[in-house]
């Protein structure tokens, strides 16, 4: 039989202590793996604790209400087999600290909770919080406080530097200081105790778990002396502090998973990530059965603690990516429209059933000739043409600095397209001169070269009206952003059969969207409409697409 | 008229990293050109490094025995003193050299990869123009596998040309120079320094620092400095070289003090370099790690779609390690989830005796309490006493981990030993521990045994010691 000693986890980032809302056991019960020991709460939520081991708790530390810090013991059971505390601890409180108090200072990670906190008087603890992510310790800079200090809450009481910054701590109380472990230059653990008051009333280091060092079986109030709760922490502290983890799977955190080279292949083809899957084999080692209990389980470790296991792997760190290239020029690009140009983006729903009934005659009429196969582009293009021919503010380029519209006579229709680099609009020039199937292999021809990066520079600048098709991925509605100096966008949305009320009946008909936006410096609302519906009227009567 | 080419796989250098992801991404089904400027395949490791040192040093081996024939004749056996013809020796080399070429034409070529011969040069990230015999080529590609390897390093004061040579032109020298000198005591200088001291010359060998070999930990070295010691190797340790002229090198020797080597060939073996210049790698945008090529553990670079290998992406600069990445990497680009997570690289010394390294050596684990060292010599193996490998104070060395036993490096110096560090690599890529070691039987009567002994002895019972 073992004494276990099960310490508050670490419930949450960047909190020290949590509240213990309310115990579910009570000394004496016996207690399965994994049943629910107790509730605490931090300033984020309730957190249900459940036991890492079976076995029948023989003493509580706290009572509902209480702070508990974090690593602090919480409960202790006595179990089958080790355990992971000494069976019996020494009576004594002094003894309970098995280092005197400087050799605890100079080994403050593993053992700065061991005797600094013994300090007579003392009867709250102010432990180092957690000072920014991923920082496991901090170096002590200075004091502000010296032992004797009356302090109040909100004081400052030291600075603390971590690889990231300097913070000054204040104090959660106010007390008088007893103690002050460590000194500067230190190097102090996140959780180490930092300095020990005397406060008025009770304070965090509790009185009932003067108990912990008491021989398990008694859990009752046995030491009346000062030495509280923490005090039970060297006993079990250094070995089950730096083993977090060995419930689960009996690795250091940080410690590559032995395993030989085709059960990593085969895990990171499962998807599993080696460090949470116990090994069986000599040194822990995973082997290929590992692997498959692994699956089997449905990629859960045996329950442990309170967090449980999960399959996947908690990820770490961020990646930097330098935005050179084609992605910086888009984004300068992008900047510079939406900084200059006041958008206005006007929204029509078109009715392309007569579109597409064109179209769908015009390719299996075409099957066979060798003549371009149309999709629905080279059609919107054209009414693009015609109905700038109204409308020549439109397809033109604005220089805001000179103050000069320039309008142009011809049409060269840039064409946003995806390319493995990123967004580029090679274009189609003289798009009033083309008849569709020659606008449709110049769309692919420009598109392609684009793609494939073999687009020459006159290919790729030059537009004076941009179409952004996002049809093919669906979606509704979209803002193109104008393609600086150009003054207007056409964005055709996806084409889907919806009901639409003809006649006073609902029938299905073919509907597409398009997403337009101007440049309202030069196009006012109005005639942003009066060009929408003129293609919106175009596309509906194709017919009339051909006819001036 | 430029030719234009589009594929999906692009590689640059047809050394061991470029050629095995050529081949690997072939089988993997993957549209590849390979783009390589030297005249045989095979890059530096199989043209002017790992091959043909070897064969030059295999063939010192056998000259020297049969001049220690010649001489006292441990073996009984008599010979009258031998003499060599080093261009022979090199035309020998060089037709092994050719063979090896031509099998990894070969190889690519039932890979269905497309060998472009040329230097590249890039103008973006996944375009680069080769200029080839038949003119200019452009190819553009999904995506590039950089591999251009690594050149020796020059000192300025002391420029390749004449009779200062790179490791390249002392492995094809016509003769063997009457007195050689070495500047810089790491492995390429010390196989060749004596290969050539068995041969014939008078080697001396200059280096910086204060022992040969600075990179592997003393007891491993010790050996060799030992047979340099017997065989007359002037060793100036701690010494700078300097200029070179009129058949003498200058050196400053370690209290300061200026001297003269007299000196026939000048080899410099100061290192080697990423070979990161002339090929455009600066408008690729890439980013760099010091003078590597930044790579993560897919080898992938900053850029997307663009991966490097080998050495131009670091230490250790060793022709395996190119090899296994450039699989890695094919896998990849095939749609695999790869990573490259070796737990060791083996590392092995062509001198006289042999070194292998493996995992963490002695000075990886200095001061830890928490391993477990043990040392095995091969004077207690019997093999290596009827192979005359046992009196050199070569050993295996284990170190494992004290609480599971888990095997952290092996290391091992002496003779043939090279052919042991796959056995070490395996049994720690494979995560054994000690008694995975001692319970594998060991073929007797083998060097290899020596590894098997330095377990048991590590778990407090070896046999013969």
């Amino acid at each position: 039989m073992g004494r276990y000693v099960f310490k508050l986890p670490d419930v949450g980032e960047g909190t020290a202590e949590a509240e213990l809302v309310g115990w579910h056991v009570k000394v004496g019960d016996t207690v399965a793996e994994d049943q629910i020991v107790a509730d605490v709460m931090t300033d984020k939520a309730t957190v249900e604790l459940t036991s890492p081991v079976a076995g029948v708790v023989t003493a509580l530390h706290g009572e509902p209400g209480q702070m508990m810090a974090v690593r602090g013991p919480l409960a202790e059971f006595e179990v089958e087999g080790e355990g992971n505390a000494a069976d019996k601890p020494a009576p004594a409180p002094v003894a309970a600290a098995p280092e005197p108090a400087p050799v605890a200072v100079e080994a403050p990670k593993a053992e700065a909770a061991a005797a600094p906190v013994a300090v007579a008087g003392a009867n709250h603890v102010f432990k180092l919080p957690d000072v920014g992510e991923g920082t496991a310790e901090a170096e002590l800079v200075g004091w502000h406080v010296k032992v004797g200090d009356a302090v109040q809450e909100d004081q400052i009481l030291a600075e603390v530097m971590t690889d990231k910054a300097t913070v000054e701590l204040t104090s959660p109380v106010s007390g008088v200081v007893v103690a002050l472990h460590g000194e500067a230059g230190q190097q102090i653990a996140v959780g180490g105790p930092l300095v020990s008051f005397k406060v008025e009333g009770k304070g965090n280091v509790a009185e009932a778990p003067a108990a912990a060092p008491a021989p398990a079986a008694k859990a009752e109030k046995a030491a009346p002396a000062p030495v509280a709760a923490p005090a039970a922490k060297p006993a079990a502290a250094p070995k089950a502090d730096a083993k977090p983890v060995p419930a689960l799977t009996g690795r250091q955190p940080g410690e590559r998973p032995l395993a030989s080279p085709a059960v990593r292949n085969r895990a990171r083809d499962l998807g599993i990530d080696l460090v949470f899957v116990p090994g069986s084999g000599p040194a822990g080692r995973i082997e290929h059965a590992d692997l498959d209990a692994f699956v089997a389980r449905g990629g859960t470790f045996a329950p442990a603690t309170a967090s449980g296991g999960s399959l996947y792997a908690k990820a770490e760190g961020a990646n930097e990516v330098r935005i050179i290239g084609l992605r910086r020029k888009i984004a300068e690009k992008m900047a510079e429209s939406v900084r200059r140009i006041p958008h206005i983006t006007y929204v029509e729903d078109i009715d392309m059933t007569a579109v597409e009934e064109l179209r769908a005659h015009l390719n299996a009429q075409n099957k066979g000739t060798g003549k371009a196969k149309l999709n629905v582009l080279p059609f919107i293009a054209r009414a693009i043409v015609v109905a700038l021919k109204d409308q020549p503010n439109i397809n033109a380029t604005y220089d805001d600095e000179a103050g000069v519209l320039t309008q142009h006579n011809a049409v060269h229709l840039g064409i946003a397209a995806q390319t493995p680099n990123g967004l580029m609009v090679p274009v189609v020039r003289h798009a009033e001169a083309r008849d569709a199937y020659d606008t449709a292999e110049e769309i692919a021809r420009v598109s392609s070269a684009a793609k494939d990066g073999s687009a020459k520079r006159e290919e790729l600048s030059g537009s004076t009206i941009t179409i952004t098709s996002l049809g093919t991925l669906g979606g509704v509605v979209h803002t193109p952003i104008i393609n600086h100096p150009e003054v207007a966008i056409v964005g055709p949305n996806k084409i889907e059969e919806r009901v639409v009320v003809r006649n006073g009946q609902m029938v299905v008909r073919k509907m597409m969207n398009l997403s337009s936006s101007f440049d309202h410096r030069i196009v006012d609302g109005h005639d942003a409409a009066v060009f929408v519906q003129k293609i919106k009227n175009l596309l509906e009567n194709p017919a009339t697409l051909w006819m001036n | 008229m430029t030719q234009t080419l589009k594929t999906k796989v692009l590689i640059i250098g047809a050394g061991t990293g470029g050629y095995v992801a050529g081949i690997r991404c072939g089988q993997l089904g993957l549209e590849t050109v390979l783009v390589d400027a030297s005249p045989g395949l095979g890059g530096t490791c199989l043209n002017v490094g790992c091959i043909p040192s070897k064969a030059i040093i295999h063939a010192a081996g056998k000259f020297e025995t049969v001049a220690k024939a010649a001489g006292d004749g441990t073996l009984g056996i008599t010979a009258s003193t031998p003499a060599i013809d080093l261009s022979k020796t090199v035309e020998w080399k060089d037709g092994v050299v050719r063979k090896l070429n031509a099998g990894v034409a070969a190889l690519l070529k039932k890979a269905k990869v497309k060998v472009v011969k040329g230097w590249a040069d890039f103008s973006d990230a996944k375009t680069c123009t080769v200029k080839t015999d038949d003119g200019d080529i452009r190819i553009t590609a999904e995506h590039v596998i950089l591999a251009t390897g690594s050149e020796p390093v020059e000192l300025p004061f002391l420029p390749f040309g004449g009779d200062v040579i790179s490791s390249t032109e002392a492995l094809s020298l016509p003769e063997v120079p009457k007195k050689l000198v070495v500047v810089g005591g790491g492995y390429i200088g010390l196989e060749l320094g004596i290969a050539f001291r068995k041969l014939g010359s008078e080697v001396a060998i200059v280096e910086m620092a204060e022992r040969i070999l600075p990179l592997y930990d003393k007891a491993l070295t010790d050996p060799v400095a030992k047979w340099l010691e017997k065989h007359g190797v002037q060793l100036l340790l701690g010494a700078r070289a300097g200029g070179f002229g009129d058949g003498k090198l200058n050196v400053t020797d370690r209290d300061g003090n200026p001297m003269q080597l007299d000196a026939d060939k000048v080899l410099v073996t100061v290192g080697r370099r990423a070979r990161t210049k002339g090929w455009g790698l600066e408008n690729m945008g890439v980013a760099m790690n010091g003078p590597f090529v930044k790579i993560d553990n897919r080898c992938a670079t900053s850029m997307k779609n663009v991966w490097a290998i080998g050495d131009l992406t670091g230490e250790p600069m060793l022709a395996h390690k190119g090899s296994a990445q450039g699989e890695v990497v094919a896998e990849i680009i095939a749609g695999h989830d790869r990573v490259f997570d070796p737990t060791t690289i083996a590392a092995v010394c062509f001198t006289e005796p042999e070194i292998v390294s493996a995992g963490l050596g002695p000075d990886d684990v200095k001061g830890r309490d928490d391993v477990i060292q043990a040392v095995f010599p091969f004077a207690a193996i019997g093999r290596a006493l009827a192979i005359e490998a046992g009196e050199d104070g070569g050993f295996v060395r284990v170190i494992a981990s004290k609480a599971d036993h888990r095997l952290l490096g092996v290391q091992a110096v002496g003779q043939h030993v090279s052919e042991l560090s796959n056995s070490f690599a395996q049994m720690l890529e494979m995560g054994a521990v000690l008694e995975d070691v001692a319970g594998t039987i060991h073929v007797h009567p083998t060097l290899g045994e020596a590894f098997h002994e330095a377990s048991l002895r590590a778990l407090g019972h070896a046999i013969h010691i």
